[in-house]
């Protein structure tokens, strides 16, 4: 399952690598503080779970043709996160350093860009919103 | 013919409700569903074209012929990480 209601169990990710593995590269996505300029102090993630579940299997399909050398795990919480806490873990091991890292970075752009999961951000006077990315910078980072 | 429709998010806050099922004419296409939905949901009319969507949990294009039991959804801005 690539979706989980509960904490990211990042030791759990990282049990991957091989005797031939050489690197590991892990990206924690986390729950910020503020964006755009506002405050935020929780985040709430909702996802077309069976939906969000297949694409991401699709998403491994595709990184393991263009890293073929890498092996990758992912995982993307739901529910509502406090600042500080992850909300998308990505594990890439590979031989040699190079492919994990490119093999990571790649996986958490795809995975930003299609997987069906949105974020309400909460805010201290008590409002809140959906991001949109496509109208706002927040889409670049983490 | 009958489809179940999904919204989710900010599209589910503005149609107040996260699924229905809607009967519709038979080679109804994907662009056709968003303008019906867009008839009642006033945010729907500033999309300049049919946002993303998915028949059957995977994503298809605004000219996809829709079939009878098909799941559909139309995505907001996807904002996962």
């Amino acid at each position: 399952m690539y979706l989980t209601t509960s904490p990211i169990d990042l030791a759990a990710l990282l049990l991957e690598a091989r005797p031939g593995d050489g690197a590991l590269c892990l990206f924690v996505g986390v729950v910020r503080d503020e964006n755009d300029g506002l405050r935020t102090t929780a985040i709430q993630y909702e996802a077309y779970g069976p939906m969000a579940e297949a694409e991401m299997a699709r998403l491994a399909d595709a990184l393991s043709r263009d890293f073929p050398a890498v092996t990758i795990r992912m995982q993307h919480r739901v529910g509502l996160l406090s600042v500080g806490e992850a909300s998308v873990a990505i594990a890439a091991v590979s031989p040699h350093r190079a492919e994990a890292f490119a093999a990571c970075r790649a996986a958490i752009d795809r995975v930003k860009a299609t997987v069906p999961i949105w974020k309400k951000e909460f805010h201290p006077d008590g409002s809140s919103g959906w991001v949109d990315p496509t109208v706002s910078p927040s889409g670049t980072d983490p | 013919m009958r489809i179940r429709l999904l919204h989710f998010a900010s599209f589910r806050e503005a149609i107040g409700r996260d699924e229905e099922s809607r009967d519709i004419a038979d080679g109804t296409l994907v662009s056709e569903l968003w303008a019906v939905l867009g008839g009642e949901v006033p945010l729907f009319r500033r999309f300049p074209k049919p946002p993303p969507a998915a028949v059957n949990r995977e994503y298809v294009s605004a000219d996809t012929v829709l079939r009878d039991g098909d799941e559909v959804a139309f995505l907001p801005p996807v904002a996962g990480g």
